[in-house]
């Protein structure tokens, strides 16, 4: 055999590779891209890009929309129809009736009273599941995709509470309007106190989204964060207003039920929409909502620099 | 890029004071088993974790004192697919350019100009749910490159997908380096990857950079070409005269078989012919083996099996993106 006959032999048997020049030996150029755009650098950008992402996903699902629309639906008509409380004293004269009512629930009718806390309810478990997003987008990567980008750490953690206060306040402007359909009290609403109402509804979601988000920063698990919202949400509900009047509730129930924000918001819009008589003053439910919202979105804000980077 | 060192100290040593630097224009990779640490090092880099010790420059910006500038400055393509289902293709490039801060008079173009790239123009407004694969790989290598990004890291950029997939991601990448003289860095666990695409390659394990060098500086140092010439087993050995063969290196004869490890193995068979001929003898067979990057790795990293643990999180990572990727 010759040098040529083996080379040839033994190329075939050779990966064949395409072999690019070594660094050395060319001169070293620096990236050709037709020049960069100046960026955004203020510490919001990217924000409502983050927002809009969520939202986007929300809206092009309605099924979803649909879904979180039927428990409270459900629990309007069901049991709202069902817990008739005027039956218990019927036999009572009509005057006396109205009397035992308002001084009970604040207002004539149980269902108006539900109708009201059945929005605080809608807040309620569309924020709970604000931080499963989070979760999901840890677990899928975009967070990371995300959080390799320079938007602010903090717009990150905005982002998932706007996205979620947005679809909440929706889904209670549509509770709201199913609840009317289905005979709440409209005697008493006027633009005003609605506006007010969803004042306090935007404040109570800021608060709470904050605080699930926060609690799903650094999970990326969904079992311990579905037991998380469990752990948290039943009693939200349960030791507040929105079902009951806290009359009912024994003395240490109703200790436990005046230190949840849930109560106050309750208790604003419910003197806002169907003009029943309050717990407590309008001016001291908007000011726990206020703190409220204001020290969980900061907290919120402070955590996301510290947990976001491990 | 300047030099780069970085120590990393955590309860689990994942990066163990490692120590490189990558140049201008250059395709750098990493390789190593599952495990080793590459993952960890690309994460550092892209400012998601931080180094517990040791610092690190990226074009001139401090990961951990700069690290907002060195996000403006590097594109990152991530093991994960991360695009949004829910939203078309543009949609998701589009999102990206707004995380970065970019003008959407620009980042539209541009987007465009990158889908083109990267073949995916006609896709553009189709939801990323109905993507293959490959779709979504070459989705996630645009989505890297929205903010000009000057270095770019690839994380496991072919895991799962196939060959034709592979040789388009391939073929990217080089377009890349040679027509946009970017900086690569990828990670692989893949050798015919490393071999073909980088300029460098460093072999990472336990945490450790175990070797560095150019895929022919790498087979090289396992010691060359082996020859295997066969003749009758009856024959005297003559090792001693092949040894004389100045490209020859080792002899060894194990039955009829002489096994010798030479340098230019091309240049050093002829000889070795010559002189088994010279002593009257008769040659049946020979044949040349190149030292693949195989050999090379695991000369460097063992052959034993690993069984480290690694996290669940992770795990679940690189299984979703091996089924996405099947698709």
């Amino acid at each position: 055999m010759t040098p040529e006959e083996i080379r040839a032999a033994t190329t075939t048997t050779e990966e064949k590779r395409v072999l690019v020049p070594s660094v050395e030996s060319r001169p070293v150029p620096t990236p050709t891209w037709k020049a960069a755009p100046k960026l955004n650098k203020s510490p919001l950008h990217g924000l409502w890009a983050l927002t809009n992402r969520d939202l986007k996903k929300w809206y092009k699902n309605p099924i979803q929309l649909f879904i979180s629309l039927i428990q409270p639906v459900v629990w309007l008509a069901l049991f709202g129809k069902a817990l008739n409380f005027s039956a218990f004293v019927s036999q009572a004269p009509a005057a006396l009736q109205n009397q035992i009512m308002v001084s009970t629930f604040g207002t004539t009718s149980y269902f108006s009273f539900l109708s009201a806390g059945m929005l605080a309810f809608i807040i309620l478990f569309t924020a709970a599941f604000s931080g499963m997003s989070v979760v999901f987008d840890r677990r899928f990567g975009f967070m990371n995709k995300a959080l390799s980008t320079p938007v602010g750490r903090g717009a990150v953690v905005t982002g998932k509470v706007l996205q979620s206060v947005i679809r909440s306040l929706i889904q209670a402007a549509i509770v709201l309007g199913i609840a009317v359909a289905l005979g709440m009290d409209t005697t008493h609403m006027t633009a005003l106190g609605i506006a007010g109402a969803f004042t306090i509804l935007f404040l109570m979601s800021f608060g709470l989204s904050s605080l699930f988000v926060m609690l799903a920063l650094r999970s990326s698990d969904w079992q311990t964060q579905m037991a998380i919202i469990n752990l948290l949400n039943l009693p939200l509900l349960f030791a507040s207003n929105a079902l009951l009047p806290v009359k009912m509730m024994p003395s240490w129930l109703q200790t436990v039920t005046s230190l949840n924000p849930v109560s106050y918001a309750n208790d604003a819009t419910r003197q806002l929409l169907i003009g029943a008589t309050g717990t407590s003053s309008l001016l001291l439910d908007f000011g726990v909502m206020i703190g409220f919202a204001a020290i969980l979105a900061g907290l919120g804000i402070v955590l996301s620099w510290k947990l976001l980077s491990k | 890029m300047d030099g780069l060192s970085k120590i990393y100290n955590g309860k689990i040593k994942a990066v163990d004071d490692i120590s490189f630097y990558v140049k201008e224009g250059e395709i750098f990779g990493f390789l190593g088993p599952n495990g080793a640490g590459k993952s960890t090092t690309i994460n550092m880099l892209t400012t998601l974790i931080k180094p517990s010790s040791g610092r690190a420059l990226i074009c001139g910006y401090d990961i951990h004192k700069q690290a907002t500038e060195v996000r403006r400055n590097v594109g990152v393509v991530p093991q994960e697919y991360t695009a949004d289902e829910d939203l078309t293709g543009m949609e998701n490039i589009l999102l990206c350019a707004d995380l970065y801060g970019l003008p959407r008079s620009n980042s539209k173009a541009h987007a465009e100009e990158l889908l083109k790239l990267v073949e995916l123009s006609d896709a553009a407004n189709r939801k990323v749910s109905t993507y293959s694969g490959g779709m979504r790989r070459r989705l996630e290598l645009a989505s890297g490159l929205i903010n000009y990004p000057r270095l770019l890291f690839l994380d496991e950029p072919t895991l799962g997908l196939d060959v034709q997939t592979r040789a388009a991601v391939w073929k990217y990448i080089r377009t890349l380096k040679e027509e946009y003289h970017m900086t690569l860095f990828l990670t692989t666990h893949y050798l015919e990857e490393a071999d073909s695409l980088c300029d460098r390659i460093a072999i990472i394990d336990h945490g450790k950079i175990i070797k560095i060098g150019s895929p022919e500086e790498l087979k090289a140092s396992i010691g060359g070409d082996v020859i295997v010439v066969g003749v009758k087993e009856s024959e005297p050995d003559i090792s001693s005269d092949i040894a004389q063969i100045k490209l020859v290196k080792d002899v060894k004869k194990k039955g009829s078989d002489y096994r010798i490890k030479a340098e230019l193995g091309e240049e050093a068979s002829p000889q070795i012919m010559d002189v088994i001929r010279s002593k009257g003898l008769h040659v049946n067979k020979i044949a040349l083996t190149k030292p693949t990057l195989d050999e090379a790795y695991l000369e460097f990293t063992g052959r034993s099996l690993r069984e480290e643990e690694t996290d669940r999180m992770q795990m679940f990572s690189q299984r979703v993106t091996m089924m996405r990727a099947r698709r």
